[in-house]
This record gives structure tokens, C-alpha cells and sequence, in this order.
């Protein structure tokens, strides 16, 4: 089948994955990442409050090597959903929208959130 | 929109054309489009999310650069009346903001009419409950009760 060289994506074999769609696909899953975070946030506000024993159980959980890797992943879902969250109110003003732009803020709010988690734990530790 | 060129209203009862709206009068003083909610739900979304990008970032430089978790920090770090007032005005918008955004992946992703309204009803109650138990720690702890 002769189509001049035109490009067939998308398509199963040569379907170029945009990363706009990376990023649309994490804004979701971090907000439900965050969701879930909130649990921990109420329970850590809660706890505080009811007393020292219950307080360090609560605690003792995160200190653990899979709490501190849902930790980490709490604060990447954090910086990644508030920068994209930005790039939303760029587009609700009408700005931002062509391919060029897109990709650009996408890499540029992918990069932001990356270095900000790196910046947060460099800080805290 | 009701069309109001003149030759519109001149033959409006002969012509059904472009100019011709297809939304009955009530749906255009209401103002509700197809999902009968209006722009509520965008504007409750975008405007908890201007509170947050604002109380998330004091929250996080404060999580960041509290010196310690033990319970004493942990206190110490709440107790104070801004700290708590903006603690609040966390979980309120943090809570607000997560139903919303729950609440359309439910409406995308769970599809039977029973299994969906149950969804969301317990998506409310569990983000209620959550908020309120914040805020009760953080008023306790506020007051030194």
C-alpha cells in the first residue's frame, strides 16, 4: 500500500506516544494519589491530637522503608499535580494550546516537579 | 441564544436556519447546559485550587523544614493560631477539591447507575468525615484541650 511517506500513527507499531498524554494521564493519578494522602494528612492531624502513643504508632508506619517510598511519592504527586494544576489555568485563559506550547510546558512541568521533589527531600534531610 | 436580527424576528415562524436556536426558552434562562449543573462544578474546582496552590506551598515548606516529627514537634508546630487557622483552610479546600476531582473520575469510570450514586454518595461522606477529623485534631490541639 502506497502512502507516499506519510506517517500511518496513530498505529499499533509506529504510534508516537505524545507526552502531553503522559502528563494528562498523571495529573489524574496524582489527584488520586493525593486523595488517598489526605487519608494519611487526617489521621496525622488526628493523632496528634489524641494523644503521644497513638501519635507514634501513626508515625511509625511512614518510618518504614514502604511508607517512606509512598512519602516520596506523596510529595512527587504533590509538586507534579500543582505545576500541571498551573498549566491548567493557562489553558482556561485561552493560552497555551498550540502542539509547540503543550509539549513544551508538559516537559518543562514534568522537569519542575522532579527537581522540586529532589529539592524538598535535599532540604529535609 | 434567541436570535434578534431583524429579519429573524420578522420571519422567525417561517424559517427553521442557523439563526434558529435549538434550546428550549426555560434551558436558555437557566442557563444549565446538558449536565442540568452549569459551571459550578469548574469554578469550585479552579478556585480551591488557587487556595491550595497557595496553602499547599506553605504546607509543604513547612513539612520540609519542620526540625522533627516526634509528637512534641508535631505539636508545637500545629498549636500556633496561624498555623492552625491555615491548617484549616487546608483541609477545607484540600477536601473540597478532592471530591470534586473524585467525584468526575467516578463519574467517568463507574458506569451502572446504582454502583455510580452509591460511589459518590460514600466519596462525600468519606471526604466530609476526613475534613471534619482534621479539623477537629487541629482545633484541639489549637485550644490545648
Amino acid at each position: 500500500m502506497s502512502n507516499n511517506g506519510r506517517p500511518l500513527s496513530p498505529h499499533l507499531s509506529i504510534y508516537s506516544w505524545p507526552i502531553t498524554m503522559t502528563t494528562s494521564i498523571l495529573h489524574r493519578a496524582t489527584g488520586l494519589g493525593l486523595s488517598v494522602g489526605f487519608i494519611v494528612l487526617a489521621a496525622w492531624l488526628l493523632d496528634a491530637a489524641v494523644g503521644a502513643e497513638a501519635y507514634s504508632a501513626m508515625v511509625s508506619y511512614l518510618d518504614t522503608t514502604v511508607g517512606r517510598v509512598l512519602l516520596v511519592g506523596w510529595s512527587f504527586a504533590f509538586f507534579f499535580h500543582l505545576a500541571n494544576g498551573v498549566r491548567h489555568f493557562v489553558w482556561d485563559v485561552g493560552r497555551g494550546f498550540e502542539i509547540r506550547q503543550a509539549n513544551a510546558s508538559a516537559w518543562f512541568v514534568m522537569i519542575l516537579a522532579v527537581v522540586s521533589t529532589a529539592g524538598f527531600w535535599w532540604v529535609r534531610t | 441564544m434567541v436570535c434578534n436580527d431583524p429579519c429573524c424576528r420578522l420571519h422567525s415562524r417561517f424559517l427553521v436556519g442557523a439563526h434558529m436556536s435549538l434550546r428550549t426558552p426555560l434551558g436558555q434562562v437557566l442557563g444549565q447546559g446538558s449536565a442540568k449543573d452549569g459551571t459550578g462544578h469548574f469554578w469550585g474546582q479552579r478556585v480551591s485550587g488557587m487556595a491550595l496552590l497557595v496553602l499547599g506551598l506553605w504546607f509543604a515548606y513547612s513539612m520540609a523544614t519542620i526540625p522533627g516529627f516526634s509528637h512534641s514537634e508535631a505539636l508545637a508546630f500545629i498549636a500556633p493560631p496561624l498555623n492552625a487557622v491555615l491548617l484549616l483552610l487546608l483541609v477545607a479546600s484540600l477536601g473540597y477539591h478532592s471530591n470534586l476531582g473524585v467525584q468526575v473520575v467516578i463519574e467517568d469510570y463507574v458506569h451502572g447507575h446504582a454502583t455510580k450514586l452509591v460511589s459518590l454518595i460514600l466519596s462525600r461522606f468519606a471526604h466530609t468525615f476526613l475534613a471534619v477529623a482534621a479539623a477537629y485534631g487541629i482545633i484541639k490541639i489549637g485550644l490545648g484541650a
